[in-house]
């Protein structure tokens, strides 16, 4: 139980310490810009690029350093005036599809974007099939 | 001792689980008559035994029992009460040991308390309820058993996830798991039917109490789950389309497509072939659940380990379950007949299409949470996020709308239309003014929030018609439940929409002293003081908030945590709830200058989304309640409404029972 104790007690004195980042957070990481309308546009953007190191969060709901360090690349980039789907490029050229939540139509995954058609497809024959028989019946009877 | 005799009592219930299926397959064929009434005191025996092995388990976790693997690997002795008894849950195995005590006490219930059903059918039931269990015991007792010893035992175990350590997330795994379980039982009665070719209202009749019960534990599960990561994860985020979270959203689809298919079954004797579909469907969808969750196939606070020979053991339980379900329902489509006829412009036929409707969103979250596992199996990593599931799930979402809000006011069989056009003028024009206003004072808010308010305001007018001109006292209970639930979702609608519209955000590095406008709020930071709980140390700041002009000052106290074991850091945000809305404020890290890092959000009308949620389960239970009394009441004779309501104009009031 002591040894318990001493454990406990020294991970918690430990602990904040070791939260610190050696590093100063990026400038932009917590800080919005000043021009609401920039600032719309980079948090829609951030809104829908993956935090490369967490599970399954973006960079816009994430404590992880990386996320801080995206978030300040993001704003500074849309401060200069580049265009959102740019830098959108730019981060998958760099860190590939896995970094962006908006997949693109590609070979690869065309059928993401076939399946609402075909589901829709699907929806109307089923309903058509069905109710063309029970009219047909019904208007025998 | 006690974890011996609880591994003994487990193999126990798994051996009485083999005999409910072999005796139960053996009593259906010509010479095993006699064996019929063998198979309800098993299947109860069962349910109580493995019941008692979970109840030793939260036994041993209470004591902290070290030598036992599960706990040290989970627990800690100076975890409060509460995370000790949830944390026998909180992991692996513990958790299929919760799905097959859940699974074995609804069997025992089933067999104790249902009646209705032909005894036949009945007994199919339970035997392909065992069948369905057997999966889960082999599972346990031959690869993951929560009963292991460790020697020799640790001096401390290890503790639960932090962020599991919440009130909200004790309770979150059980409600799930009961809605699992609940849609399993609902398979297993489609199983049964299909087996003795008894597809009726009956049938029906017995199955409907578990999947609305099923439901509302799915809903709740849900709610709890998307208002935990909100306050929770400190970003003010409310769903992610997370693997995880539709992990537990397509058991819920495929299960309100069911539970209305049922209850058209059970009143009208009609949609047969598609009641039973739908149930294999919403079994499939909570094992899918089961195995994106536990398989470790996904990284997340859900997956407690990854281990490919898990994930490969739900897979093959999967195919075989649901493969075999497949094979029955083919074998035995052809016996199954269609039943009663109806219109498309009827109720039955707007069920139809809005069953139609959530199938498809179920196929389209289906598709985004599976579909980058497919490209990662090839080599390309890809991510399917809210771009995708926003808009696309919004092309079938709206249209169902439409319906959802016309539906319950038509006629069954046919409907000529002309009532249900004066009565959709109301709502129509409040969908209308609606509009109007967020138009002219709402700003640019994008295109998929505009609608959601709009039919949310829409959708709220037309789910209360069904009441007009009713006696409200005389009104059965599930019609006020089938209100309710509408306008939960209507609720929840407009919650969701306002959320991504009307967000004001603000970031600041503030000094002590310092105060700083969100939205409608002016907020100080008086001060930050370190603090200590039970297993966690915290720093916790005092902000003093007022709103408007307003001279009430609240006082908020966000933490920023750090727990000891594991040593993790949590950020606990301080919520300030209003009628309009929510202040949702979150302590970051002290900066080199000594500035205080905050985050603070003004949500307008946030906190819609999770009383939504409650009202649409409320509805449930209601209509729960409602649906069991009336059944039991009418014990024995059938339920069906007159089959052919008439095609002439009735009297107001006439016309308005047929809602019933």
């Amino acid at each position: 139980m002591i040894r318990a104790l001493i454990l406990f007690l020294s991970l918690a004195l430990a602990a904040p310490l070791a939260a610190q980042d050696s590093l100063p957070p990026a400038p932009y990481a917590y800080r919005q810009l000043e021009d609401p309308a920039k600032e719309k546009a980079a948090q829609d953007l951030m809104m829908t690029l993956r935090c490369l190191t967490c599970q399954s969060q973006s960079i816009a709901d994430s404590d992880a350093p990386m996320a801080g360090d995206m978030r300040n690349q993001v704003r500074e980039r849309i401060a200069r005036g580049e265009d959102p789907e740019a830098i959108r490029a730019w981060l998958i050229e760099r860190y590939g599809d896995w970094v962006s939540y908006e997949p693109r139509v590609t070979t690869m995954t065309w059928p993401l974007f076939a399946a609402p058609v075909v589901l829709l497809l699907l929806a109307a024959i089923i309903v058509r099939k069905r109710f063309t028989r029970a009219r047909a019946q019904g208007g025998k009877s | 001792m006690i974890a011996e005799i609880a591994l003994a009592i487990l193999w126990l219930a798994a051996a009485l689980a083999v005999l409910q299926l072999g005796l139960g397959s053996y009593a259906l064929t010509a010479r095993g008559a006699e064996f019929l009434r063998a198979v309800r005191p098993i299947a109860v025996v069962q349910g109580l035994l493995v019941a008692v092995a979970f109840a030793l388990l939260i036994v041993l976790f209470l004591r902290t029992d070290l030598s036992v693997k599960l706990v040290a690997a989970n627990s800690h002795s100076l975890k409060p009460l509460i995370y000790k008894i949830a944390g026998a849950w909180g992991n692996h195995e513990g958790s299929m040991l919760l799905w097959v005590t859940v699974m074995g006490l609804a069997g025992g219930f089933v067999a104790l308390l249902e009646r209705r059903l032909n005894e036949r059918t009945m007994v199919a039931t339970l035997a392909g309820q065992a069948f369905v269990s057997l999966g889960f015991y082999a599972f346990m007792l031959f690869s993951s058993n929560p009963f292991e010893r460790l020697n020799p035992a640790p001096v401390e175990g290890n503790g639960l996830n932090p962020l599991l350590q919440d009130p909200g997330l004790a309770f979150h795994p059980p409600t799930l798991y009961i809605g699992y379980v609940g849609l399993s039982i609902a398979f297993s009665f489609a199983v049964g039917a299909l087996i003795t070719r008894d597809v009726g209202p009956a049938f029906a009749r017995a199955m409907r109490p578990w999947v609305m019960g099923a439901w509302i534990f799915l809903t709740l599960g849900i709610t709890a789950g998307s208002w935990w990561a909100y306050y929770e994860l400190g970003w003010g985020g409310w769903w992610f389309w997370d693997p995880v979270e539709n992990a537990s959203l397509m058991p819920w689809l495929a299960a309100t497509a069911l539970l209305h298919s049922v209850s058209v079954l059970a009143t009208r004797n009609a949609l047969k072939a598609w009641t039973v579909m739908l149930a294999v469907v919403a079994f499939s969808m909570s094992m899918v659940g089961t195995f994106l969750v536990r398989s470790g196939i996904l990284t997340s606070v859900h997956a407690f380990a990854v281990d490919p020979e898990r994930g490969s053991f739900i897979l093959t339980l999967l195919a075989i379950y649901i493969g075999g379900a497949l094979a029955l329902f083919g074998l035995r489509a052809s016996t199954v007949t269609e039943g009663a006829k109806f219109h498309l412009f009827s109720r039955e036929g707007s069920l139809v299409m809005n069953n139609v409707l959530l199938v498809g969103i179920l196929g389209i979250v289906l598709m985004g949470t599976l579909y980058p596992l497919v490209t990662e199996a090839f080599g390309t990593k890809v991510s399917v996020g809210p771009p995708y599931f926003n808009p696309v799930s919004a092309i079938f979402v709206f249209p169902m709308l439409v319906i959802m809000a016309a539906g319950p006011l038509m006629r069954w069989r046919q409907d000529n239309g002309r009532k249900l056009a004066n009565l959709l003028a109301v709502p129509a024009l409040v969908a209308a003014g609606t509009l109007a206003l967020v138009v002219v004072f709402g700003g640019d808010i994008g295109v998929l929030p505009l609608l959601g308010l709009v039919f949310a305001a829409g959708l709220a007018v037309a789910s209360l018609l069904p009441l007009w001109k009713r006696n409200l006292r005389r009104t059965p209970a599930h019609i006020w439940g089938m209100v309710i639930a509408h306008l939960g979702i209507a609720v929840a609608l407009a919650g969701m929409a306002s959320e991504s519209a009307f967000n004001t955000e603000k970031l600041v590095a503030s000094e002590i002293g310092q105060s700083h406008t969100v939205g409608p709020w002016t907020i100080e930071l008086q001060g930050v003081r370190p603090i200590a709980g039970a297993n966690w140390t915290a720093l916790e700041a005092r902000l003093v908030a007022r709103y408007g002009d307003s001279n009430v000052q609240t006082v908020l106290n966000p933490q920023a945590r750090m727990f000891a074991s594991p040593p993790t850091a949590t950020s606990e945000a301080a919520l300030l709830t209003r009628w309009n809305g929510q202040l949702y404020a979150v302590l970051g890290e002290e900066g080199d200058d000594g500035r205080w890092q905050l985050r603070l959000w003004w949500k307008p009308f946030v906190p819609l989304i999770w009383y939504g949620g409650l009202l649409v389960g409320l509805g449930g239970v209601l209509s729960l309640v409602g649906r069991t009394a009336r059944d039991l009441r009418r014990k024995g004779e059938p339920e069906l409404e007159p089959a052919s309501e008439p095609a002439a104009p009735k009297p107001a009031a006439g016309g308005q029972e047929a809602l019933a």
